[in-house]
């Protein structure tokens, strides 16, 4: 309905100008809005086809909501966000040269299904197709062949963003190249991601070759994990940490690449269905003897110690995308943190056991761990991976996690590494600063292109020390 | 492969009627308002085919009859014929703009009412003289009873159901096919901001679901389909409980 469109966002605007708060309206009642980790806020949200229109005013858009804690919220003081979600078509796909530009609300499962059967996939992608493209730069994520092609905003082309004075611009690494580094990865605090153009990757088969291996211990698994990467493009993988004693760390690491024409079968993969998990859990379903048991069968599924073969590609990047809303397990109430950090090879083998120890001696209980190795940094002024290993530790909040986090923190800024700010929730400002000497040069840009700070979210609020 | 005109497919519903019918490998023409938005929907759905079929589109305005005639003259000569018309467009506004904004209701009226079933005369016409065809029109559960918050807006779309009825009944035995949607609440574009009521659908499920009707010539369809219950129960209210009642 091309008219009707328009209506709600106009109205929705001119509310907002004049209260500061959303009315009461029905039109503009505020709506629960949550990250990942179930950490909500009330917020009216501004969608519409029109992202250019719906981004008028507000200080942040969101997509999918797929970041674990604050990135996704706008600041308290301005409860008011943009919707990317129905700003979803694709504007240009070569599919000679690869070059894809699309507005910023397309999803990646979409995009996905569509370029797969024509031999085209994301140069990289997230552990989850449930994300935005625009979310992708923002977060500039890294997947599976970090070690081997590097961020997702390696392959972005150009942006076209509203900036925080409102005009619309483009930008790329030859126009406005400085905004451009600090949008990558930038957690969409220097301006409204539009339109996104990145470079699709060619591949020889919509199948992945796969091959897995049980691992008895950390360490062999990190030995493996950093042996494997030069013949394996693509590696991640999954690690028992509730297993005590010489079982520590215990795990399958996952190796593939694409199949070859040759290899692959003759038919396309079908998409995966997904069950949808209800929301009616208590905050104690997953628990430590739970995902004990859980674990330990997880674990013995692999029951030979290598496998190799043919695998979904669904299977192989997203497999906790067959259960939709999966967050919901943690209950209505408590909800769940990812904290997730990269340490730097120069930390030494093991730093990473360390890690562990350190989370045991607090308390912390590692319900589900992943662990990755990444490569060269990109070139995001805020971009997460930096040469080293990457660890990602699922924890349910309780009154304890803040504190936690924080001793986690300390340790990794004594390493020299860095936190993902797309899962985190409680870093401090004054961590993150001390973390992360690229931040100053960041906020630079910011303020350079928003010198009163227009732009914000509840995290920026909370980690990055903007005013709230 | 149907031959499949759209209009108002650059957004919301349509937009996701449009994209099941072309991932099924369906040949689509667009007709809308907005040059730029037709042509950038038409490079969306051009990609979301099996084969990179190739997209067209002219303009159309609701608001102008004389645009009707040139536009279906332009989807019949690309796509060589139609043998299905698919129309989503409509204006909305809530009830309290339209009572403040006598033009915007007139234009409202106009465009949801008179000059949609001027068109679907002329489409009428032109798939008669063919043989037939199918013709696929959202209205609106708005219009199945006289209710507070959609007065005038359900009012177009009540008027416009009735005429849909009516020719699927004179017309289905000659060979044109008519189907009348009927939205319930689903989370697009026009509904993003408002507070979702139960039973809110997803554009993509309801757009599965025309299809399905397209297909089966179903006469009346509303989406999601349990609106079709509670509009049931909201239909046999006394005046008395719908006079005390908010929605």
């Amino acid at each position: 309905m091309p008219q009707a469109a328009e209506e709600p966002v106009e109205a929705a605007i001119h509310a907002i100008d004049r209260t500061g708060l959303p009315p009461e309206l029905d039109a503009l009642a505020p709506t629960a809005v949550e990250g990942w980790g179930r950490m909500g806020a009330q917020a009216a949200v501004i969608g519409g086809d029109n992202l250019e229109r719906a981004t008028e005013q507000v200080p942040l858009t969101r997509g999918m909501g797929r970041s674990y804690g604050l990135s996704s919220l706008p600041p308290a003081s301005q409860p008011v966000v943009a919707s990317s979600l129905h700003a979803n078509r694709i504007l240009r796909f070569n599919t000679e040269s690869g070059d894809l530009r699309c507005e910023a609300g397309l999803c990646l499962r979409d995009l996905n299904r569509i370029s797969l059967p024509r031999r085209w996939f994301t140069p990289v992608t997230p552990g989850t197709a449930s994300v935005t493209i625009g979310g992708m730069v923002a977060s500039d994520v890294h997947g599976k062949n970090h070690h081997s092609a590097g961020t997702f905003g390696e392959y972005v082309t150009g942006l076209r963003m509203r900036v925080a004075d409102g005009r619309v611009i483009e930008c790329s690494p030859q126009q406005h190249p400085q905004l451009f580094n600090a949008t990558i990865g930038g957690m969409g605090l220097t301006g409204h991601i539009l339109e996104v153009g990145f470079k699709m990757r060619k591949v020889p088969s919509p199948w992945i070759y796969e091959r897995s291996e049980r691992l008895p211990n950390l360490e062999a698994y990190l030995d493996r994990l950093l042996e494997t990467a030069k013949d394996w493009p693509m590696s991640v993988g999954w690690v028992d940490c509730l297993n005590e004693g010489p079982g520590f760390g215990r795990g399958h690491l996952n190796l593939g690449r694409w199949a070859t024409a040759e290899e692959a079968p003759r038919h396309d993969p079908k998409p995966k269905p997904a069950i949808t998990i209800p929301d009616i859990w208590p905050d104690w379903i997953v628990n430590p003897p739970l995902m004990h048991i859980f674990n330990e069968m997880v674990y013995w599924s692999h029951w030979r110690s290598v496998k190799e073969g043919i695998q979904h590609p669904e299977k192989f990047f997203y497999p906790l995308d067959v259960l939709r809303s999966w967050n919901r397990m943690y209950g209505r109430k408590g909800g769940m943190t990812q904290y997730q950090c990269v340490l730097p090879h120069s930390a030494g083998r093991g730093a990473t056991r360390a890690l562990f120890e350190l989370l045991k001696r607090e308390g912390g209980v590692p319900l589900l761990v992943v662990i990755k190795d990444c490569g060269a940094e990109g070139r995001g002024l805020l971009s997460y991976p930096m040469p080293g290993v990457s660890t990602a530790i699922d924890l349910r909040i309780t009154p304890d996690t803040a504190r936690i986090v924080q001793r986690l923190n300390d340790f990794v800024i004594e390493c020299g590494g860095r936190i993902y700010l797309t899962k985190d929730r409680f870093t401090t400002a004054e961590q993150y600063r001390a973390m992360d000497p690229r931040l100053e040069r960041f906020q630079e840009v910011r303020r350079q292109w928003d010198p009163t700070l227009r732009l914000r979210s509840a995290q920026s609020v909370f980690t990055l020390g903007d005013p709230p | 492969m149907m031959k499949v005109a759209l209009i108002g497919a650059t957004s919301g519903m349509g937009r996701s009627v449009a994209r099941v019918l072309a991932s099924r490998g369906d040949a689509l023409f667009l007709l809308g308002r907005k040059p730029e938005e037709l042509e950038k929907s038409a490079t969306d759905l051009s990609t979301r085919g099996p084969v990179d079929a190739r997209v067209a589109h002219a303009p159309i305005d609701l608001a102008d009859p004389s645009t009707f005639g040139p536009a279906l003259d332009a989807a019949e000569a690309a796509l060589g014929g139609l043998d299905t018309v698919v129309i989503t467009a409509a204006m909305f506004a809530q009830q309290d703009t339209l009572e403040e904004d006598a033009e915007l209701a007139r234009r409202l009226l106009e465009v949801n009412f008179t000059n949609t079933i001027v068109l679907c005369e002329e489409i009428r016409r032109r798939m008669l003289a063919k043989g037939g065809g199918t013709l696929c029109v959202f209205s609106s559960v708005a219009g199945d009873r006289g209710r507070k918050p959609v007065g005038i807006y359900g009012a177009s779309k009540a008027g416009l159901s009735h005429y849909l009825e009516s020719l699927d009944h004179k017309y289905r035995e000659k060979g044109l096919v008519t189907i009348c949607v009927k939205p319930g609440f689903v989370k697009t574009g026009m509904t993003a901001g408002l507070k979702p009521p139960p039973f809110a659908g997803d554009p993509d499920d309801v757009a599965r679901q025309v299809v399905r009707a397209i297909d089966r010539g179903t006469p009346l369809i509303y989406a999601p389909g349990i609106w079709q219950l509670v509009m049931l129960v909201i239909q046999h209210l006394p005046r008395l409980v719908m006079r005390r009642v908010g929605f």
